[in-house]
């Protein structure tokens, strides 16, 4: 049964690992379909993250904490905004300042306030999400193999993890079943044709612009007050691009998009356990190569050389009226 | 672009509004020092004395701005090709592998020089390939290059860290670093050569290296504007269509282009690894990648700004150190604050200073002019012709007679002798969209700024 507890620690991990990469996933879908590209994916969860923390162990509440993240996320959502849909200035530029602004900004406050090198004060466990437990749990963990799936990996997560899980219906809904999803499509796709139907199309983008930032302070709490008990210095570690890289093998769309996010959650739960595992004889698998392979899969993706990502039409191209 | 030409001078255009941006960039700053309860004026005096007070700090300035020039020429030169490079830094790193390459296998058997040249070879051959792969994706397969470099950043860092820990580790060592070089793979350093004739300088990590990237600023003005490479990369940046109605190849300038950019980024890898580490080690290219950007929004993507960006930006890594000595609140990451505002308001917000600038500009002169009329009878202002026809038939009656009074008129058509309107109009035309030897060449440089956004035309596409 040894490996039975590795694979119910290893969908655990991966589940716990994909929350943010799903909620960035989706803040990036939200905006890209839109026709805004979000290079600063990272850049807001990692405020919404420092936020997050800082509130948190403030008033202590999590859901303050929550809020402050939203917030924030939407914050700096507004300013790209300002910055690309306003101004009609460059989104990956603009996407490649957040990003650079935020990590310093938060290690420059951090160290400011708390004087811990820019980390954050250790949060109490009522500060934070901790993990939820169904009902009946008792009851069933003596049941052979679901019931230790059910009180292992179902139960037991934090209340963020089962919000990110739903929000991918949620957002597949947004975007093909209501009369918004149908606008913010046509606007990354052909805003033209949205303006001449007499609908804002800066308005919309905005719209959906800050939708993303909200979802990136939902990842950036995840991380500082569910997954972490407080905030430390670049704690995104490249989480944002990982998220980008997933939304984009999963083609800007959202079920494929979680897939993605479960595949590379998986990969970086995983690797840890291939340390030192020997393949071939006697070379070992290098780890290096388990964590790259979620940007060399998708470089090959992008390259069209398993099936082709099309990104929509518009995206990265401000638009001009009357032109 | 949609941008009508600038009613404002030259000078305020390439020195005003790049100092404009870095004023509102220290504005910012300023506001968030305050903001944490220390004075900003204090740390920016112990900001300039730890940057340029003594040689010890000259050295590091400069050292610093040695690798944002390579980064930042990189940088420049994919904008001026309608890229955006965004993976300067890995480029730098496995350029940096290429040089530390060559020193572990070679640095026994060859004597100095050789073994610089061929570091200095290997960090740009080694850089250029990393930068190829993007290039060639993006120009045959359709890939978008930013995402692709972003990726490319990652890969690289996940092969350095292997190889540091299963290739290169001294054996037994707890350390991730290689072996020391011998000495003769060390790029000298500038502190030993001044010693050398007599002038004491502190010990700092500037090398022979510097000099290689100033003589990089000028080969890269030399082959943007004096080759037929560089004129066929910035037509192709500024104009695609009409670059591809004049034959040029928007694939082979993409792939030419990434290639120097590659390069030049990986010549910070010769810099950091055979100029200061002597040793390959982890993470040495510390962000200078994405200072490249900074720099080179800043500098205008000319070489000579970037030059200037990059002593700045020197001054402010190397000053930000003494400032987090002296102020303790005050970390170096305040620098990188500093860096993401640059990039914000000289890059993402071009388009809100610009305009306001200009403004400004136009009421001075209204003021000016206003000032002048009432000294002098005033002087009835060149009527502004709105229809195209008629704009067409004053330039061509000013063209026919030479000693037209306005200087303006003959620049737009410089035609020997009178021709019929629609003759004139399509003349020009027809310069326009091919480019030719006696058109215009496209505006230099400076004035571009949305160079990125070409990036997103698919290859093939008219």
């Amino acid at each position: 049964m040894e490996w039975f507890t590795t694979v119910l620690y290893l969908l655990g991990a991966t589940i716990r690992v994909s929350t943010p990469l799903i909620f960035c996933a989706m803040a990036g879908l939200i905006s890209e379909r839109s026709g805004v590209i979000d290079i600063g994916l990272e850049g807001k969860m990692l405020a919404a993250a420092f936020a997050a923390a800082v509130v948190a162990a403030l008033t202590g509440s999590a859901w303050d904490g929550l809020a402050a993240a939203v917030l924030v996320g939407a914050m700096l959502s507004l300013l790209h905004g300002f910055a690309c849909i306003t101004h009609r200035g460059d989104q990956v530029v603009s996407g490649v300042a957040i990003n650079i602004i935020v990590s310093g900004l938060t290690v420059v406050l951090g160290n400011a306030w708390f004087q811990r090198g820019g980390e954050t004060p250790q949060l109490q466990a009522e500060q934070r999400f901790m993990g939820v437990i169904f009902p009946g749990t008792d009851n069933i963990s003596h049941l052979p193999l679901l019931g230790p799936l059910y009180v292992k990996v179902l139960s037991g997560q934090s209340l963020l993890t089962y919000i990110a899980f739903l929000l991918v219906p949620a957002v597949a809904w947004l975007l093909y079943r209501s009369r918004f999803g149908l606008r913010l499509r046509a606007v990354g796709e052909n805003p033209a044709v949205v303006d001449t139907a007499g609908i804002s199309v800066d308005f919309l983008r905005y719209r959906a612009v800050v939708l993303g930032g909200i979802l990136c302070g939902f990842a950036g709490a995840y991380l500082a007050i569910a997954q972490n008990a407080g905030f430390q210095r670049d704690m995104t570690a490249g989480r944002g691009y990982i998220a980008l890289a997933a939304m984009i093998f999963g083609k800007w769309k959202p079920l494929p998009a979680l897939y993605a996010c479960l595949l590379f959650g998986f990969l970086d739960a995983g690797a840890p356990l291939l340390q030192g595992v020997k393949i071939y004889g006697n070379t070992e698998l290098p780890v290096q190569l388990i964590q790259a392979l979620p940007y060399a899969l998708t470089v090959i993706l992008l390259a069209g050389f398993i099936g082709k990502a099309i990104p929509p039409k518009a995206i990265g191209r401000p638009y001009i009226k009357e032109r | 672009m949609n941008a009508t030409p600038a009613p404002m001078p030259r000078w305020l255009e390439i020195f005003g509004l790049p100092l404009v941006n870095l004023l509102m960039a220290m504005i910012v700053s300023g506001l968030i020092v305050l903001a944490i309860g220390e004075n900003p004026f204090a740390a920016i005096g112990a900001m300039a004395a730890g940057a340029f007070g003594d040689l010890y700090g000259i050295g590091y300035t400069l050292y610093y701005a040695t690798n944002f020039i390579f980064t930042g020429l990189a940088v420049a030169i994919a904008f001026h090709a309608g890229l955006f490079n965004i993976g300067g830094e890995g480029q730098a790193y496995i350029g940096g592998l290429g040089a530390g390459l060559m020193a572990l296998l070679f640095d026994h058997s060859l004597t100095m020089w050789p073994m610089l040249a061929l570091g200095l070879v290997a960090s740009a051959v080694f850089g250029a390939a990393w930068a190829f792969v993007p290039a060639y994706l993006q120009a045959k397969r359709g890939s978008h290059i930013v995402i692709t470099t972003i990726m490319f950043n990652f890969l690289a860092a996940a092969l350095m860290v292997y190889l540091l820990v299963n290739v290169f580790r001294v054996p037994g060592s707890m350390e991730v670093v290689s072996r020391d070089f011998e000495a003769s793979a060390g790029v000298p350093y500038v502190h030993a050569l001044l010693t050398a004739i007599g002038i004491e300088m502190p010990q700092t990590p500037l090398n022979l290296a510097f000099l290689w990237a100033l003589i990089c600023c000028g080969l890269v003005w030399v082959y943007l504007w004096r080759s037929r490479g560089g004129y066929e990369l910035r037509t192709a940046g500024l104009a695609p269509k009409a670059a591809q109605y004049a034959g040029i190849s928007p694939n082979r300038v993409t792939i030419e282009a990434m290639l120097i950019s590659g390069a030049l980024a990986g010549f910070l890898g010769f810099n950091e690894i055979m100029g200061n580490h002597r040793q390959i080690v982890l993470d040495f290219v510390a962000g200078a990648g994405f200072t490249g950007i900074a720099v080179a929004l800043m500098g205008r993507n000319h070489p000579f700004g970037i030059i200037l960006a990059s002593v700045l930006f020197g001054a402010l890594f190397q000053g930000g150190s003494e400032v987090a000595f002296e102020i303790p609140t005050i970390t170096r990451d305040m620098i990188v604050v500093m860096q993401g505002l640059v990039i914000l308001f000289s890059g993402a917000l071009a388009y809100v200073n610009r305009p306001l600038l200009e403004k400004l500009w136009k009421l001075y002169q209204a003021r000016k002019n206003a000032k002048a009329a009432a000294v002098v009878a005033p002087v009835s202002p060149a009527a502004a012709p709105d229809a195209p026809v008629a704009l067409a038939e004053e330039t061509a009656t000013l063209a026919a007679t030479p000693a037209a009074p306005e200087p303006e008129a003959l620049e737009t058509t410089p035609m020997p002798k009178p021709a019929p309107v629609e003759e004139v109009l399509e003349v020009v035309e027809a310069e326009i969209v091919t480019m030719g030897p006696g058109a215009e060449p496209p505006p230099a440089a400076p004035r571009r700024k949305r160079g990125p956004k070409k990036s997103k035309r698919k290859p093939g596409e008219v």
